[in-house]
């Protein structure tokens, strides 16, 4: 490999820093900073002004009156589009569809009817979990109860649900709690918590399920948003979030940890 | 008649990116009246232009409608504040007051503290608009450098080095206001 001087290696730095490099000049650019300590220093104050830019810069959300003067002169009013978008019966209707073309199947003797409606029914419900993350943003729904407090947003959920959901803070961990509210998903009423990293909203639900088996989480996308779904403790979890795959799999993961099996 | 379902279909791609839409035109126009003014008639646009919108990413479809709408508002409500053409090829060649060569960084270079915050956001502020747009794009809306090609209608390439110097003209002033 050639090497490289630090006029180039400096150019490249900004790049490197964002992940943008491609490999050939990136492992390039690894080998010189081993070897060069000003180089590494230029690239840690890289690191620092991202970092400052990132926490010192105001991030300007869209003000409410903007948002209701929009949703008033839009054609498709996104309060009443809002309500439209989870189409529930239409995914009813789909899923009875399905049903009744998966009995049918049956009836002749194909035995694969139970894999084929596990894959659908995940997929009905990724549907519904981003639909319902979109319909939190959209009319800025996205807590009734707003608090940063674990111990405030646990209760709150007592006599709205019939399960306690596992509300934990990660604001250690970069992902501060916002809030919660109640949504409705897989044709029942779910926990949904509302987590933050960065200028990033990330919506969490939570629901119970009958089969106590835990499992890791396991990301997806869907419609430019990465989902992490994962059990855990007889309960199923879904985050949705537009940020990247790999920081929502790192908080699918930091909130697992904190939920440890309490046996079959 | 407007059909109901593409309209369902703009708002639910449209509203998530609402406040990106908005920071990037507080941003260029540097007013919260103008940013208001400019997302309100991009996003008007947008929903006329929608059928042309052939899916894919929403995020940037969308602001590279509210980034070219500022860029006409500006021109025609501020002409002064874009009359120059930027060049990036002209910029890669200068050097700075000291001779130093502009992508080069300084090594013992101070780090910057917690409470810089203001000087931070003066600093931003006070770029002009090409570098302030392409860091506002990388560094808090978080988007791909092929994204911020999208957006800004510049090659991959010139993202790169234009981020790069955007960088090192934040740090040169950072530092001007410091010694202040």
């Amino acid at each position: 490999m050639k090497t490289m001087n630090c006029d180039e290696a400096q150019e490249l730095l900004s790049a490197f820093n964002d992940g943008e490099l491609d490999l050939t000049l990136g492992l390039a650019l690894e080998a010189h900073l081993e070897s060069c300590p000003d180089c590494r220093a230029a690239h840690r104050s890289q690191q620092e002004l991202t970092a400052a830019l990132r926490h010192g810069a105001t991030y300007y959300p869209a003000p409410a009156l903007l948002r209701a003067r929009l949703n008033a002169q839009l054609p498709g009013n996104p309060e009443q589009t809002a309500r439209q978008i989870p189409t529930l019966p239409d995914r009813r209707r789909r899923s009875s569809v399905w049903a009744t073309a998966l009995a049918a199947a049956l009836v002749i003797g194909v035995g694969v009817n139970l894999v084929l409606m596990s894959l659908q029914r995940q997929s009905a419900l990724t549907d519904e979990v981003v639909a319902g993350h979109v319909r939190s943003l959209m009319v800025a729904h996205l807590d009734d109860i707003v608090s940063t407090d674990q111990h405030t947003v646990k209760p709150w959920f007592t006599g709205k649900l019939d399960f306690s959901p596992p509300v934990h803070d990660l604001a250690a961990e970069g992902f501060p709690l916002a809030g919660g509210r109640i949504d409705y998903i897989n044709h029942r009423p779910v926990a949904a918590l509302d987590y933050r990293r960065r200028q990033h909203v990330i919506n969490l639900f939570v629901w119970p399920v009958p089969d106590r088996r835990a499992t890791s989480p396991e990301t997806s996308k869907r419609a430019g948003y990465n989902i992490a779904r994962w059990s855990i403790d007889g309960m199923d979890y879904w985050a949705v979030s537009d940020l990247n795959a790999s920081e929502l799999l790192g908080f699918a993961q930091q909130l697992r940890t904190l939920e440890r099996p309490t046996g079959p | 008649m407007i059909d109901d379902s593409a309209a369902a279909r703009f708002a639910a791609m449209a509203a998530p990116h609402l406040d990106a839409a908005y920071n990037l035109a507080r941003w260029l126009t540097r007013d919260p009246h103008d940013a208001d003014d400019v997302v309100q008639e991009a996003y008007l646009r947008a929903f006329r232009f929608f059928d042309g919108f052939r899916g894919g990413d929403g995020r940037a479809w969308l602001l590279t409608i509210v980034r070219n709408t500022c860029y006409s508002w500006l021109e025609q409500n501020r002409f002064s504040s874009i009359h120059v053409e930027y060049d990036d090829r002209l910029d890669s060649l200068h050097d700075d007051d000291e001779g130093r060569p502009m992508h080069r960084l300084d090594p013992e270079q101070l780090l910057l503290q917690a409470g810089q915050q203001q000087l931070i956001e003066t600093a931003l502020q006070q770029l002009p608009i090409e570098h302030r747009e392409i860091l506002v794009l990388r560094e808090l809306e978080e988007l791909s450098y092929r994204q911020i090609s999208e957006i800004a209608g510049i090659p991959m390439g010139t993202v790169m080095s234009r981020l790069s110097r955007a960088r090192l003209q934040l740090r040169r002033s950072i530092e001007a206001m410091e010694q202040r």
